[in-house]
């Protein structure tokens, strides 16, 4: 079955109405009708309460994407998608609520319990609600403790966020509270006319985050801390954009370590960074889609663009990414180094195994005098998945002095699955120094041995021996995802030999 | 009981046998040394009894504490107390010895239904061990024997060895590589490890480690097969006349 007959098929099975009327009746329902039209995007934007300008910005982008054909360079394969057989907005479907920690599934507790995640957070995660009164039981205490906790914890940071002048909202409540921010900075990184996805993206995105932080302010927490407990249904088609004002600072961590399923198979996702003068952003990312199952059916389709914009002088973006889910992934998460001194930097991990696909990589954009990039990728292959890194460094004309240092590695586990590495190279200004070192190896039989004689299992070891080889990229993560990254890895990896 | 017995093992790689009916028996408190030309199958027989995938044994058995070590795979036979001082030790890159130490040691109280070694505890014990070692504590830092010398991989087998505390020690080599001092050091080691109810089995080239691991028995191995053994004088004999009057025999 197609891909997206089968997601067809799971959404009709949750679904109650098919709506075959007007625009009009439409607006009330919490779905629109399958396909994309300029209908479907202006119920969208209706229904976000959108003003008149956004729209226009939308219905722009629909049009465009009218004119535009799917990209097809990536090493990826997969059944064609028919863009009419989709829905483009369904409303966050309540999760159903457990009333006891008991009643999650067991092996997804499992997986909670090797990631070391709390049964605390495990319970918001999973949406445990406390009982409408009575004695709790020792496990519904639990619960009610977390969920208590949850909305005391986010009020606090809520109100440091608003003490320092940071704005974190999501990025609907920003179009209608901070038109001005939004206007000014939305597309201005990622053009609407940008790519394929992109431009989808750009016409329909349901939801997403707004950050913005004001001059000189460091923010006062890692967003990540936040965001993982209150951010869970974010949408197939997310939108983000982040503006950290001159000389402040921002870390924010997207995504979770925790498994993640969704009904909808493509995700389009657009992230925008933009550092001004002497400003630092921060990004990381921990993926951990549903990759299918163990014959390559089923999964996420991944087209993510992300892409920063060092505006300022002295600014600096660094994206971290742990990438272990999804069937295929299309990411390139880019910096356009444009103010003086600026930097950008690059640290991946991305992990295939079974028929994942992985088509990932990094573009450095040289513009501004003195600006420097670093690339440190790492390329896990398993199974029969294929893995590629493309990436993209370019000095400009005027980029004088500009310095790039790439390190692409890959380790392959098994014989049947495949390493890739496509790098670009182009300086138009002969003072760039550009350096590029690639290494191919796979995991060998003496390392395992020489860890399984010493009384690690087969799986410990490879994961061990992996969790080495990628160190250079987890110590890039904020502390406290750092450890359960490892873990994911181990857990990513499991069934990938013996 | 033996503590180990290798029975008439015939052992295959590929198309060619290398082993061709071995026979070994070893007692809890001795201390055996093997020795024998290169290429007669003493790392052989070290892997398939550590349980080294890629060798294919076609005849005979291995039996510890009277079970039957073929049928467990390496990290069980560990945890059992099977310990193999590689004749090259691999290196880890990214996993710091310290760290890898403390996964092995836990894995392997796991698998024997043991509780965890607290931190402190662990600490305690690496330190000590490794001091006795002159093992540096930087060097417990580093990733798993990258960029240590020749001298300070077998060091380091030794503070695994130590660490473990197995019932069964095969040393393969654990003298090449070292000067003269760092041998004396690795062997004090060795010995502070002999007790009544652990066995070495010492694999060498040479009769000067013997001197300072004094062992109960000498085998010669030539061509896969055990074809002399004697006390330690058989050692002292080898190194005057040479291997060349079992060539015959094998
Ligand atoms: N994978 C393999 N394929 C083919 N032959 C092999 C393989 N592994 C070992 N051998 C052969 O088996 C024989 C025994 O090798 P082994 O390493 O056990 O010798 P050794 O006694 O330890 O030698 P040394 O003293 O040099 O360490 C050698 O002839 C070697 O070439
Ligand atoms: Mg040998």
């Amino acid at each position: 079955m197609p891909a997206v007959q089968e997601t067809v098929e799971r959404v009709r099975r949750i679904d109650v109405d098919q709506y075959r009327y007007g625009f009009e009746t439409l607006i009330e329902s919490d779905k629109a009708p399958k396909g994309l039209s300029e209908d479907t995007v202006r119920f969208i934007s209706a229904k976000k309460n959108e003003p008149a300008w956004m729209l226009e910005w939308r219905l722009e982008a629909y049009r465009r994407w009218l004119t535009m054909t799917e990209p097809t360079w990536a090493r990826v394969n997969y059944p064609k998608i028919d863009y009419q057989d989709i829905y483009y907005y369904a409303a966050p479907k309540p999760k159903k609520t457990l009333s006891s920690i008991d009643e999650i599934d067991p092996e997804i507790l499992k997986t909670y319990e090797k990631l070391g995640i709390p049964l605390r957070e495990v319970a918001i995660l999973e949406g445990v609600e406390p009982p409408p009164g009575g004695e709790p039981s020792a496990n519904r205490k639990i619960a009610v403790d977390a969920v208590f906790d949850s909305v005391s914890v986010a009020t606090t940071f809520q109100k440091e966020l608003k003490a320092a002048g940071v704005i974190f909202m999501p990025i609907s409540e920003a179009i209608r509270e901070h038109p001005e921010l939004v206007k000014k900075y939305l597309g201005t990184v990622v053009p609407t006319s940008d790519n394929y996805f992109a431009t989808l993206n750009s016409a329909v995105f349901s939801d997403g985050s707004f950050v913005y932080v004001p001059p000189g302010v460091r923010c006062p927490m890692e967003l990540s801390t936040y965001f993982r407990i209150n951010e869970r249904n974010t949408g197939q088609f997310e939108r983000t954009l982040i503006i950290a004002d001159k000389g402040s600072y921002v870390s924010y961590l997207e995504g979770c370590t925790a498994p993640q399923r969704d009904e909808n198979q493509l995700h389009a996702a657009v992230v925008e960074l933009v550092a001004l003068d002497d400003a630092e952003i921060k990004y990381s990312t921990v993926q951990n889609w549903y990759p299918g199952n163990s014959e390559g059916l089923g999964g996420i389709y991944n087209f993510v663009t992300k892409r920063g914009d060092c505006r300022g002088n002295h600014s600096k973006i660094s994206w971290t990414q742990v990438e272990t889910g999804s069937a295929i992934t299309w990411k390139y998460p880019s910096c356009i180094l444009r103010g003086d001194n600026s930097r950008g930097e690059f640290y991946s991990i991305a992990i295939s195994n079974g028929h994942q696909q992985v088509d990932s990589g990094t573009k450095m954009l040289h513009l501004g005098k003195n600006t420097s990039s670093r690339i440190i990728s790492k390329g896990i292959a398993a199974g029969v998945s294929q893995n590629t890194y493309r990436g993209l460094v370019t000095a400009h004309r005027k980029a004088t002095g500009a310095r790039n240092y790439t390190a692409c590695d890959s380790l392959l586990i098994g014989d049947k699955c495949g390493a890739h590495t496509v790098p670009y190279v182009e300086a138009k200004n002969s003072s760039a120094t550009f350096e590029h070192e690639a290494t191919t190896s796979k995991i060998s039989e003496d390392v395992l041995f020489y860890c399984t004689q010493r009384g690690l299992s087969q799986e410990e070891a490879v994961g061990l021996v992996v969790n080495g080889f990628v160190k250079d990229v987890l110590q890039q993560l904020p502390m406290e995802f750092a450890v359960e990254a490892q873990k994911l890895i181990s857990i990513s990896l499991e069934g990938s030999v013996g | 009981m033996s503590l180990l017995e290798v029975k008439d093992l015939k052992v295959r790689v590929e198309d060619n046998e290398i082993l061709h009916g071995l026979t070994l028996t070893v007692n809890p408190g001795e201390v055996h040394a093997i020795m024998g030309p290169n290429g007669s199958g003493k790392s052989t027989l070290s892997h398939v009894i550590a349980g080294k995938p890629g060798y294919e044994v076609t005849d005979g058995q291995i039996l510890f504490k009277g079970e039957d070590l073929l049928e467990m795979e390496p990290d069980e036979r560990a945890a059992k107390g099977v310990f193999l001082a590689f004749q090259y030790p691999v290196e880890i890159p990214g996993v710091a010895t310290m760290n890898f130490l403390r996964t092995a040691l836990n894995a392997q109280r796991k698998e024997r239904g043991e509780s965890e070694f607290s931190t402190p505890d662990f600490l305690k014990k690496v330190r000590e061990v490794a001091k006795s070692l002159n093992i540096p504590q930087d060097m417990l830092k580093r990733g798993v024997n990258v960029g240590f010398s020749g001298g300070e991989k077998k060091r380091n087998e030794i503070l695994q060895m130590a660490l473990f505390e197995p019932a069964v020690c095969i040393l393969d080599e654990m003298d090449s590589g070292l000067d003269i001092d760092a041998l004396r050091i690795a062997a004090d080691g060795v010995n502070a490890l002999r007790s009544p109810d652990r066995a070495m089995v010492v694999i060498t080239h040479y009769q000067r480690l013997l001197n300072y691991i004094v062992p109960d028995f000498v085998h010669v191995m030539s061509k896969g097969r055990v074809v002399k053994s004697g006390g330690k004088d058989l050692a002292l004999e080898l190194e005057a006349s040479g291997y060349t009057q079992f060539e015959d025999a094998a």
